[in-house]
């Protein structure tokens, strides 16, 4: 009845896991609790759980990566401090539990933190970017966010019932087959991201479509600001790679459950097309998460420095040949295999030519800022300390990409230390800057500013502290993934580490301050303009926040900078301009399906892992049955009236003149 | 599956031979009218056909490294019955024929062609799902199943992949007829017809490379 | 920045390391002894202090390539730095060019400098993966020693099969003579990997990957697996003596007369899943054992990988 499941599963010897997931329940109930007692449960469900705004949905992906993030990060704490005390000694952390906390920690950072965060940033800002109403499928949209929910879950639920994978971030075979780990830990693993996957090839596929398809009038290809280009360079990626990943892992699926041999050490199984097939996919993941980022700070860069972007047409090319390259270098990852002198050196400088763009970018960066009036804001801080940390996390790279280097180098924590510095240095500063430059605008108040900067030298300090180190202990050959070690010589660098940590966390907690305080400031933290930053491209044209449908008019884009052209006119020309002619307004109703398929998708992935077959079965039809009740509705969109267009509208203007007076 | 509605006329749709009642000039939700809700539908789903594709080379790409891996057991010289596989491929070839016949039935409205159509289409699909279903239990039965060598696991894995595809495809199409006889050839039901058939066809395109790769390479002496 | 001036002076740290013993003292400078000791120690980069030509050249190269690149890094990094200084909204003094976003000659420059840069580097890697094959071997007037590698759960076996003896984590070897390793493993994925020799390389189940090293002088050098491997990954190390010819010679001898034989019943021991106690060292050594392993004929965890991990109880040995 219950397939593999029993009241054994539940780890009760263990206080450690006992203790954070009471933690992690306690909060979840007393979160829940509030809600209904306040009578926000209607709300929540009506606003939010159903809605398919692309506000809503970018701003609820950013909500799951900062939860995320959390626990994802108490898991670094945890490996840093075992690090520090498992010098000639067990630690506290037995290996049983030290391997399932670095695999949760890889795996819920880059899949359910800077996945979401990335997605979350391009859902809320492209369509408003594009100056139109929405994405190109909503209830899609969220069908995607809500699967990618369902894979966090289900890796959250794994802490607790049962056990998570024991096989790092990337499951290799043949340790992650089920001769070598019977437990349920890789089949978590397994179906959570087979189904946070669909998720994000959904995500993929609908921004394709908005940015290719979906643009205000005059909005042509070079008009569109440059976020927008590295969305369409992102989601194409992930368009094109997901799917591999998709593949190999139904493979390595098959092999656990139906005993096939894609990976097994016996029947002809091969372990080096994993390894191929999982870095295929894998770099070109890489790409989509820092282009965003790099779109990120393209804007940041470009507004506070009061400046059109340096060398646009530049940008462009470099992201689309990045886009290209990514999916030319995935040996790279895997030198030390013994494939072979031309092999290895042709993917070596393959790699390496991917470092041309990326410089090119930087060199623009350098040239945005050059005769600016750099307005040191906290997404200007972000942006500066990512152009001095991602250099560095390059330079790192391109050595790894020296095969002769990374015979000495692969696997150590000169590697870990070179990929946390671009995906913190990179990805996670471009995802801060950008949540912090685009809160105002979901949220019509901006965050506070002395918080925010303290947070930033807290985490580029500790991310210093913490990972300069580990570029150190690589060179002093220490590997990754050590429980335990016995070299006095690596103690105290890892304990410097530990400290970096430290520091990381204070940042962490500074931000939840920063959080707290601006939503209790609001109203003196308040922007009526829609425009706090001086922006320049469409999404500061309207109200923060925006109303659901983005723009009363669409505006018609004659420039690359539409905005601030029309910012550029006589003050009075925009206060005066005729208002326009409102009409009714078609926007997509609301939809619970995407949460109900979540819903479904959990209760089968949970039966799939512990082989509860009609679960599985009854979940799917009930996924089914979702989508056939909405492919029977006749009403898809609601009708707001011209009245409340116009109503809406003339608010906007008379604040913003009023803010163009005061100047 | 999308919630973009069509804007009535306004779009420049070239199949509103079933007229929508006009409404009140509104804005389409999305953007410009330069691209009508059916060109974007039909485009995002083109997307998603490629990474459809894309999934298919994964396993094009795992068979070709697995061809020969097969542990001391069977070839596909040893197992193919290539005319059971020209029967199949003639089901699946046939029964596209007729979702272009569907296709051209709900352009007209006519709902008998329609119908009449899409029955056949579903025939002859389930024809060769029961076809393919018979070749894999008779090999499991003779001990040639997945768990038999590393060749023969990329070839089931290949080949049911396919498999689901069309099973997908047949529990679409039903619900597609369902939604005809409930809804009538309304702008949305269209627009999943189109979606259907593209869908349709690629499976087609994809089982000719199966053919063509799997099975007359896996004979070929 | 921190990494060249590290990289600048290994040299002398890592001299001043070895001149001054490590593991240190009994006098009455205990505190100042151990703090200096504790020092040196913690800048001992062994990637850094090669002992072995394969590990001296890549070291090299790794040294060069960071050099070249942080000639164009260092600069980026002080422009960034004074750019974002100098044009600060505050400083009148400094000139606002809000409308200037594009300039040909700059973008030639910006498109070139990373073009010219990758393409030295690029000759670095080519020349460099060359020279540097792991399969490649050592150019030397002694003919290589060869050595077959089998990593087990959690266990590293070394086979010699000229001379029939074996052992279990310890690799004892002639210094100055070119050694050629043959390596697999009998069950998941591992890479042996001796970071002051160089070169590391993956041990995969059914196949046999190629190593040539060559340890220049005596001395004692830790050997490790560079790729996780489960539950007892952390104590899949070895140490690596290389010695004289003749004291090798006396090894080899001492193990033949003395050590136990490394037969199936032995073998099937080692096959199970643990860390072992202690090293050891076997005699009469199945000249085909490594062929069988290869090609899964011995099939240890064949048999054993239903049971591997299995139980809740199953703990690595000697732990």
């Amino acid at each position: 009845m219950w397939g593999k499941l029993s009241w054994a599963v539940i780890p009760l010897d263990q206080p450690l896991i006992l203790v954070a997931s009471t933690i992690v329940a306690v909060a979840i109930v007393s979160v829940l609790g509030w809600v209904i007692a306040r009578g926000h449960l209607p709300y929540l469900w009506k606003e939010w759980l159903t809605s398919v705004d692309h506000k809503r949905i970018g701003v609820m992906y950013v909500v799951l990566a900062l939860v995320m993030l959390l626990r994802g990060f108490s898991d670094a704490l945890l490996m840093r401090s075992q690090q520090a005390l498992a010098y000639n000694a067990p630690g506290y952390l037995t290996p049983e539990h030290y391997n399932q906390i670095f695999s949760a920690h890889g795996t819920m950072m880059i899949f359910f933190v800077a996945m979401p965060f990335v997605i979350g940033l391009m859902n809320f800002v492209v369509p408003l970017q594009l100056g139109v109403r929405d994405v190109a499928f909503p209830v899609l949209n969220s069908v995607g966010f809500w699967l990618t929910a369902t894979g966090a879950l289900l890796v959250n639920i794994s802490l607790i019932v049962g056990e998570f994978a024991r096989t790092g971030w990337l499951p290799y075979p043949p340790l992650s087959e089920l001769a070598y780990s019977p437990g349920v830990g890789v089949d978590y693993y397994l179906w959570a991201l087979q189904i946070s996957g669909i998720g994000t090839l959904l995500a993929g596929i609908n921004l394709v479509t908005t940015v290719l398809k979906v643009r205000a009038p005059g909005m042509n290809y070079l008009r569109m600001p440059m976020f927008c280009w590295t969305t369409l360079a992102s989601s194409l990626l992930m368009v094109a790679a997901f799917p591999i990943l998709t593949a190999t892992f139904a493979m390595l699926l098959l092999d656990r459950y139906l005993g096939f041999h894609f990976f097994t050490n016996e029947g002809g199984g091969n372990v080096m097309m994993f390894m191929n097939l999982i870095w295929a996919w894998g770099h070109p993941e890489v790409y989509i998460l820092i282009l965003p980022a790099f779109g990120v700070f393209s804007e940041v860069l470009s507004t506070f420095s009061g400046k059109p972007l340096f060398g646009y047409k530049s940008m462009v090319a470099a992201t689309m040949s990045i886009c290209l390259l990514s999916f030319m270098v995935w040996l790279h990852h895997f030198f030390t295999m013994g494939a072979g002198a031309d092999v290895n050196a042709v993917f070596g400088v393959a790699t390496m030519v991917i470092a041309v763009p990326t410089g090119v970018k930087v060199f623009n960066w350098l040239f945005t800022m050059y005769g600016g009036r750099i307005v040191f804001a906290t997404p200007t801080l972000w942006a500066i300390g990512f152009m001095v940390t991602f250099v560095v996390g390059g330079m790192t790279g391109v050595l790894l990409a020296v095969p002769p280097a990374d015979f000495v180098l692969h696997n150590s924590l000169f590697l870990v230390a070179h990929f946390h510095n671009v995906i913190i240095g990179g990805v996670l500063f471009g995802a801060f800057a950008g949540y912090t430059y685009w809160f105002p605008k979901a949220f019509g108040f901006r965050l506070h500013e002395g918080l925010g900067k303290a947070a930033f030298w807290f985490w580029i300090s500790g991310f210093y502290v913490a990972f300069m180190p580990l570029y150190w202990l690589g060179l002093m050959g220490m590997t990754r993934r050590l429980q335990h070690y016995d070299v006095a010589a690596w103690r105290p660098w890892l304990l410097v580490a530990a400290g970096g940590a430290v520091l990381i966390f204070i940042g962490i907690i500074l931000q939840i301050a920063q959080l707290v305080v601006s939503i209790r400031q609001r109203e003196i933290l308040r922007d009526s303009t829609g425009d706090p930053w001086n922006g320049r491209s469409l999404e500061w044209a309207t109200a923060s926040p925006p109303p659901g449908f983005n723009f009363a008019v669409l505006p018609t884009v004659g420039h690359e900078e539409p905005y601030w052209r029309g910012k550029q006119g006589p003050r009075s020309q925009a206060a005066t301009e005729a208002e326009p002619v409102y009409l009714d307004i078609e926007m997509p109703r609301n939809s619970p399906v995407g949460f109900i398929c979540a819903f479904f998708a959990t209760a089968m992935g949970f039966g799939l892992v512990w082989h509860i077959w009609w679960l599985v079965g009854i979940a799917f039809f009930c996924a089914y049955a979702t989508f056939v009740v909405l492919a029977w509705r006749d009403h898809h969109e609601d009708i707001i009236p011209a009245a409340l267009v116009a109503r809406l509208d003339r608010a906007n203007r008379q604040a913003r003149s009023m803010a163009a007076a005061r100047l | 599956m999308s919630a973009i509605q069509a804007t009535g006329g306004a779009t420049g749709d070239g199949h509103n031979l079933v007229v929508i009642p006009e409404r009140r000039a509104r804005e389409s939700q999305v953007a410009s009218g330069a691209e009508g809700t059916r060109i974007v539908v039909a485009y995002g789903f083109w997307i998603f056909l490629i990474s459809d594709i894309i999934l298919f080379a994964a396993f094009f790409a795992t068979y070709a490294v697995l061809a020969d891996s097969t542990a001391g057991g069977p070839t596909g010289r040893n197992l193919f019955d290539i005319r059971n596989v020209a029967i199949e491929t003639a089901c699946l070839l046939s029964s596209s024929l007729f979702c272009g016949l569907a296709a051209i039935g709900a352009r007209f409205a006519n709902a008998r062609l329609f119908h009449a159509s899409m029955v056949a289409t579903f025939a002859l699909g389930l024809a060769f799902l029961s076809l393919e279903a018979r070749e894999f239990s008779h090999l499991i039965a003779q001990g040639d199943g997945p768990s038999r060598s590393g060749f023969l696991s990329a070839f089931f894995a290949l080949i049911g992949c396919h498999g689901l595809h069309v099973t997908a495809g047949l529990l679409w199409l039903l619900t597609m007829m369902a939604q005809v006889v409930a809804k009538g050839f309304r702008q949305d039901v269209l627009r999943r017809l189109l979606c259907f058939s593209l869908f349709w066809h690629t499976l087609d395109i994809i089982w000719v490379a199966l053919f063509s790769l799997v099975y007359l390479v896996g004979v070929a002496p | 920045m921190l990494l060249l001036k590290w990289a600048n002076s290994w040299r002398v740290l890592a001299n001043a390391g070895r001149q001054r013993p490590v593991r240190q003292p009994h006098g009455a400078n205990v505190a100042l002894g151990v703090l200096s000791a504790f020092l040196l120690a913690a800048c001992h980069a062994e990637i850094l202090d090669p002992g072995g030509p394969v590990g001296k050249a890549e070291g090299r190269i790794l040294v060069d390539s960071l050099a070249i690149m942080l000639a164009i890094v260092i600069p980026t990094i002080v422009a960034t730095l004074l750019f974002a200084w100098w044009y600060r909204a505050s400083n009148t003094r400094a000139v606002y060019l809000p409308e200037w976003n594009f300039s040909g000659r700059i973008e030639l420059v910006v498109w070139a400098i990373p073009i010219m840069v990758i393409i030295l580097l690029g000759g670095v890697t080519w020349i460099g993966s060359h020279d540097l094959d792991p399969a490649k071997p050592l150019a030397a007037e002694t003919p290589a020693l060869e050595i077959q590698v089998v990593s087990l759960d959690w266990k590293w076996l070394f086979i010699y099969p000229k001379q029939r003896v074996a052992s279990l984590n310890q690799l004892v070897v002639p210094a100055g003579v070119p050694l050629h390793f043959s390596l697999t493993s009998a069950t998941v994925l591992n890479a042996f990997f001796i970071p002051r020799l160089g070169s590391m390389i993956y041990t995969m189940s059914g196949m046999v990957t190629q190593l040539n090293l060559q340890a220049d002088n005596a001395g004692t050098f830790r050997g490790l697996s560079a790729h996780y491997s489960g539950e007892g990954f952390s104590d899949m190390h070895f140490d690596v003596r290389a010695v004289s010819a003749n004291e090798f010679a006396g090894w080899v001898n001492t193990n033949l007369a003395e050590a136990q034989a490394l037969d199936a019943t032995s073998y099937a021991l080692l096959a199970k899943p643990g860390v072992p106690a202690a090293a050891a060292t076997y005699r009469s050594v199945d000249p085909d054992l490594f062929a069988k392993i290869v090609s899964r004929d011995l099939a240890p965890s064949a048999v054993m990988d239903t049971a591997h991990h299995a139980s809740a109880g199953d703990r690595p040995e000697g732990k």
